[in-house]
């Protein structure tokens, strides 16, 4: 006992600056803030991750016209089933569990996923299972498909969803939650007025061609967006990631399908 | 509270304003200043952090060596930094969308930096905590005024609400949208230190050199 006793007096009368104490002070400053900041992290996590899941369902919501202040999001909800589709074949799978699937983390995997060739939209990688949301009205009967959708614009990733009616080529709202583009110029993707504008508008012309556009200029009426002002880049990102997703790389094989139900 | 610890809250509000004399911190006031509930909780996290980590530094003064002392004030100030965005990001989701990476660049934030090496190395704790949190409030009080202007002219609202109604929602008011940009905050911030130093003649820097004039010469 009075050995170690012997030992801890010697160390308190080292100098602060010594090789010793120095190191002494550097390891267990770092021991305890790293303690300090797991535990938080580990603490934290779950409800982080039901907000994350919350603002999700919300934005699903919003995009399908069904979102109101006040609102119980979790249980509005409900109405939605979330389905896993495979993009190369256009079908529904039941491969994975559709509650805890992945888009993201699967757009990683080299298993689930496919190094793009032609990549207009600038996502590098394609998922080959993505989620999407059917809501189904009191009969059963569908009423719209919602589709998750990304692509670069001008600094960011823009992640949102599109919603289609019932015929899978009217749309009926489009919505980002999450982006980093200019507030005032790009970020105005999140304006009411300009949303609106994607309502009624039809992705294929009557012969099946991808008409869809975003520009400045109107050339077809049913398959105009007006471009936002001051934000050319995020505009052509909006318009190029919309063409992708709708394109043959993206929905068109599974929305063919869901209309001739074989999907 | 004595009158040495009033004036270690109040002096950085104006006499001693980190942004407008020391011209500290600007790099996040710019970034995060285009709209105030943003502004907001980037204050309050910056306070937060300016405070306790001055609080901490300064009980561990007589025990940080001093061919560390620099890594272990940023260890201590990252530390907390990470549990302010934790916190943040599971109280307050939709603004800590928006503050995204700024959050965790009050790391390299010059003024907490500052307080820890210039004040809480040298003095007691809680003297420590209160120079902290009164820099961080003279920090907030620059950052409301200048996220004031930039949202008030640039998208028309305040906190969210609707003041003057922009044009592209049917209204009156054609938003500035140079306001919305990074470098009007350069613009802004520049005529505060202006004003300040027009009302504040001792905050005038002397000149360096002087323009000779031909008689002189």
């Amino acid at each position: 006992m009075s050995k170690l006793n012997n030992i801890l007096t010697k160390f308190k009368n080292m100098p602060v600056d010594g090789m010793t104490k120095t190191l002494f002070v550097a390891i267990t400053l770092c021991l305890v803030c790293s303690m300090v900041v797991s535990f938080a992290a580990v603490n934290l996590k779950e409800v982080q991750e039901v907000n994350k899941a919350i603002d999700k369902q919300k934005n699903i919501l919003q995009v399908a016209g069904l979102y109101y202040e006040g609102i119980d999001v979790e249980k509005s909800f409900s109405s939605f089933e979330p389905i896993v589709v495979d993009l190369n074949q256009g079908k529904f799978t039941n491969r994975f569990d559709p509650l805890t699937f992945d888009d993201k983390k699967a757009a990683q995997d080299p298993q689930l996923s496919i190094t793009l060739n032609e990549d207009p939209a600038s996502i590098g990688r394609r998922t080959n299972f993505a989620t999407v949301y059917l809501l189904k009205k009191e009969d059963g009967s569908l009423d719209k498909v919602i589709l998750p959708i990304h692509g670069y614009g001008l600094w960011s990733t823009l992640y949102g969803f599109i919603a289609l009616e019932k015929n899978g080529n009217d749309i009926f709202g489009l919505q980002f939650y999450q982006h980093a583009e200019t507030p005032g110029l790009g970020a105005e993707v999140d304006n009411p007025k300009w949303k609106a504008q994607w309502k009624g508008k039809k992705i294929n012309n009557d012969s099946g061609e991808l008409m869809i556009t975003v520009a400045k200029t109107q050339k077809y009426k049913d398959h105009h967006i007006d471009a936002l002002a001051g934000a050319t880049l995020t505009s052509n990102g909006v318009d190029n990631l919309v063409k992708f997703w709708m394109g043959e790389a993206g929905f068109k094989k599974f929305l063919t399908n869901l209309q001739n139900g074989v999907a | 509270m004595s009158q040495t610890r009033k004036q270690l809250l109040t002096d950085p509000l104006v006499d001693n304003n980190p942004i407008t004399l020391q011209v500290l911190g600007i790099c996040s006031a710019l970034a995060v200043t285009s709209s105030l509930n943003v502004a907001f909780v980037m204050s309050l996290a910056v306070i937060a952090v300016c405070g306790f980590s001055s609080l901490f530094i300064s009980f561990l003064r007589h025990y940080i060596p001093n061919s560390i002392r620099i890594i272990v004030q940023m260890v201590i100030i990252a530390s907390l930094v990470i549990l302010v965005d934790q916190i943040i990001k599971a109280y307050a989701y939709e603004i800590s969308k928006t503050l995204s990476v700024f959050v965790g660049l009050i790391i390299t934030n010059c003024i907490v930096m500052g307080r820890a090496e210039a004040f809480a190395m040298k003095n007691k704790p809680f003297d420590s905590f209160i120079d902290g949190v009164g820099n961080g409030l003279g920090y907030s009080l620059l950052l409301m005024g200048v996220g004031v202007i930039r949202e008030l002219f640039g998208s028309g609202s305040l906190f969210g609400i609707m003041i003057f109604e922009p044009v592209s929602n049917g209204g009156w008011y054609v938003p500035n949208g140079l306001l919305l940009l990074p470098p009007s905050a350069f613009f802004i911030i520049g005529f505060f230190i202006w004003g300040v130093r027009t009302w504040k003649k001792s905050q005038v820097e002397a000149r360096e050199y002087k323009i000779q004039t031909l008689e002189e010469h």
